[in-house]
């Protein structure tokens, strides 16, 4: 089976937000870079298991410039096969899934995952349009993912519960948690990624539909008002009086 | 040329996102000097579709999309967008919303803004949308240029407004003869719980500090008491002391209620990115160093175990007295 896993390059999740360049620009200096922990976690651990189990390849892709190559060799210490990055700064969301498609369209790969959202844009679009380029049916939220033979079950979060699918293979699927556990890279691993094949590639023409102008940090609460324990009561009438929550 | 809202039902019912959708639709129509049309799939009451600002219900009928299939959907909404000449079409950022929204957008090649916190500003023909970016710790301000737009709004970003205003309803035949979804839905298991976590106004959350799932009947009864949905944080979900349905934070569901209620969280960042966006937020905790505290409105600092039971009668109290 022969697997693609696209990862982002984000902000550790303990990083302190900062913008530059009169607030149009993240501000990187200083930020630990990570895998997105929903493509990490739950997308390449997941394909790592399946390819454990079924045998096959797991390629990582990543839309992105040579500062993210450390990310990429760490998914291939976690045990990818090989990486291919796609050199051109991710624009938005169709942009990304665009190069993807232009690559994967002829490579014949029977699963394509994603996380369900960066934690960095928190858009979740990217696998949805890479499956309507690439005419591939989608799967949002999956939880859970069995392969048997050239079909795969699926569990996936719905709007007010879950919902178990069959599909062939090949599909594109957003992977949530419950897909599988986190791992750490081991020093053998860690090594091996050093010479594993991370192919750079140009990029394709791309549209620009969207554009980020400005940001704006939202600001934190202004004071914590305390309540003595012994009068939860007091709490209630300030929820329905001052805070008008109730 | 009206803007077109993606509806749907949940129990019956206009689901109440689909309605803030209606409503974020229809501003938009009014900006634009045109109309705002909802589409809806199934049998149900549209009259709150009609209050909620719509012009025009239309029906989509085509027997392949009863499993509300992304695939089918997403082609149905673009059939009635051409035949409605739309060129912004609206859906709520919740999960149907995720699925069907950016295949749409890639089929129309539209510039997509997901999960939209405020009105678009239109200047000629691009719109600036709001966004919350980096799990609710900025707002970025997004430019949508192309001529098609799609916009999905959070929910719970705008208090639903019902008018007297009626919509017309028409049927709306789509033709999916040459669409054919192979996803087959084997089963489906909705959640009975009368409250939907990320449509919830009030909820009611605990972690770690609760000791053990044996100890959740008070959660459980304060929730109820308020009228509540019930969460809790990711150590509680990945011991399954809880569902992960209700996990909260950076790597759970991201809600934004009227009221958020944290007992026994500690309130790491991670847990704050799913939550922070929520208007009012109580915490309480026996530890006054909890860093929840200085993302909190109000705090009591005690052992949940005495609290919780005194606060689930205060709030019973409350509640007579207000009937």
């Amino acid at each position: 089976m022969k697997i693609l896993v696209c990862i982002s390059n984000v902000p550790d999740t303990t990083t302190k937000i900062s913008f530059t360049n009169n607030d149009t620009t993240f501000n990187s200096a200083g930020v630990q870079f990570v895998i997105n922990p929903f493509d990490e976690w739950y997308a390449l651990v997941r394909a790592l298991e399946l390819k454990e189990t079924l045998g096959g390849s797991v390629t990582i892709i990543h839309v992105g410039t040579s500062d993210s190559e450390p990310t990429i060799r760490k998914g291939l210490a976690l045990g990818a096969d090989d990486a291919v990055r796609i050199d051109t700064e991710p624009s938005d969301a169709f942009a990304v899934a665009e190069q993807i498609a232009a690559y994967s369209k002829d490579k014949g790969f029977d699963l394509i995952m994603a996380g369900k959202e960066t934690i960095s844009y928190n858009s979740a679009m990217m696998g949805c349009m890479l499956a309507e380029l690439l005419n591939l049916p989608f799967v949002s939220m999956a939880t859970k993912l069995e392969v048997a033979g050239t079909n795969a079950t699926i569990e996936h979060d719905i709007d007010g519960g879950t919902e178990v699918l069959e599909c062939p293979l090949p599909l594109v699927l957003s992977a949530n948690k419950g897909m599988a556990e986190a791992r750490i890279p081991n020093m053998r691993g860690i090594m091996a990624a050093r010479t594993k094949p991370l192919q750079v590639l140009p990029a394709v023409a791309a549209d620009k539909l969207t554009s980020i102008s400005s940001f704006t940090l939202i600001p934190g609460r202004t004071e914590c008002k305390f309540i003595d324990p012994s009068t939860p009561e007091k709490l209630i009438e300030l929820l329905h009086n001052e805070a008008k929550a109730i | 040329m009206s803007v077109l809202i993606y509806t749907e039902i949940a129990k019956g019912k206009i689901k109440k996102s689909s309605l803030e959708a209606v409503n974020y639709g229809s501003r938009i129509a009014a900006q634009l000097n045109t109309t705002a049309t909802a589409l809806i799939v199934g049998d149900v009451d549209c009259t709150d579709l009609g209050k909620a600002g719509a012009k025009k219900v239309m029906k989509l009928k085509n027997d392949k999309l009863a499993s509300l299939d992304p695939q089918y959907l997403s082609v149905a909404i673009e059939q009635a967008a051409h035949a409605e000449g739309a060129n912004v079409i609206v859906f709520s950022s919740d999960f149907s919303g995720k699925a069907i929204a950016p295949r749409l957008a890639a089929k129309l090649k539209a510039g997509m803004v997901a999960g939209a916190v405020d009105n678009p500003v239109i200047s000629g023909d691009s719109f600036s949308v709001k966004k919350n970016v980096f799990s609710g710790k900025a707002v970025a301000t997004y430019t949508i240029y192309s001529a098609k737009k799609v916009i999905s709004l959070l929910p719970n970003s705008f208090a639903v407004e019902l008018n007297d205003t009626t919509a017309e309803v028409v049927e709306f035949a789509v033709n999916l003869d040459n669409v054919n979804s192979p996803i087959k839905v084997k089963e489906v298991k909705k959640d009975t719980s009368e409250l939907n976590l990320a449509d919830a106004e009030v909820v009611v959350s605990a972690g770690r500090g609760m000791k053990g799932p044996e100890n959740w009947g008070m959660i459980e009864e304060l929730a109820k008491a308020l009228g509540a949905a019930t969460a809790c944080s990711r150590p509680v979900s990945d011991m399954d002391w809880r569902s992960h349905h209700e996990h909260v934070g950076q790597t759970g569901l991201a809600i934004r209620p009227n009221l958020y209620i944290a007992i026994g969280i500690s309130g790491a960042i991670q847990h704050l990115a799913g939550v922070s966006g929520s208007k009012t937020i109580v915490v309480i905790n026996s530890d006054k160093d909890a860093p929840f505290f200085k993302s909190a409105d109000y705090g009591i600092v005690g052992d949940a175990f005495e609290i919780v039971p005194k606060l689930i009668q205060a709030v019973k109290n409350f509640k007579a007295n207000q009937n």
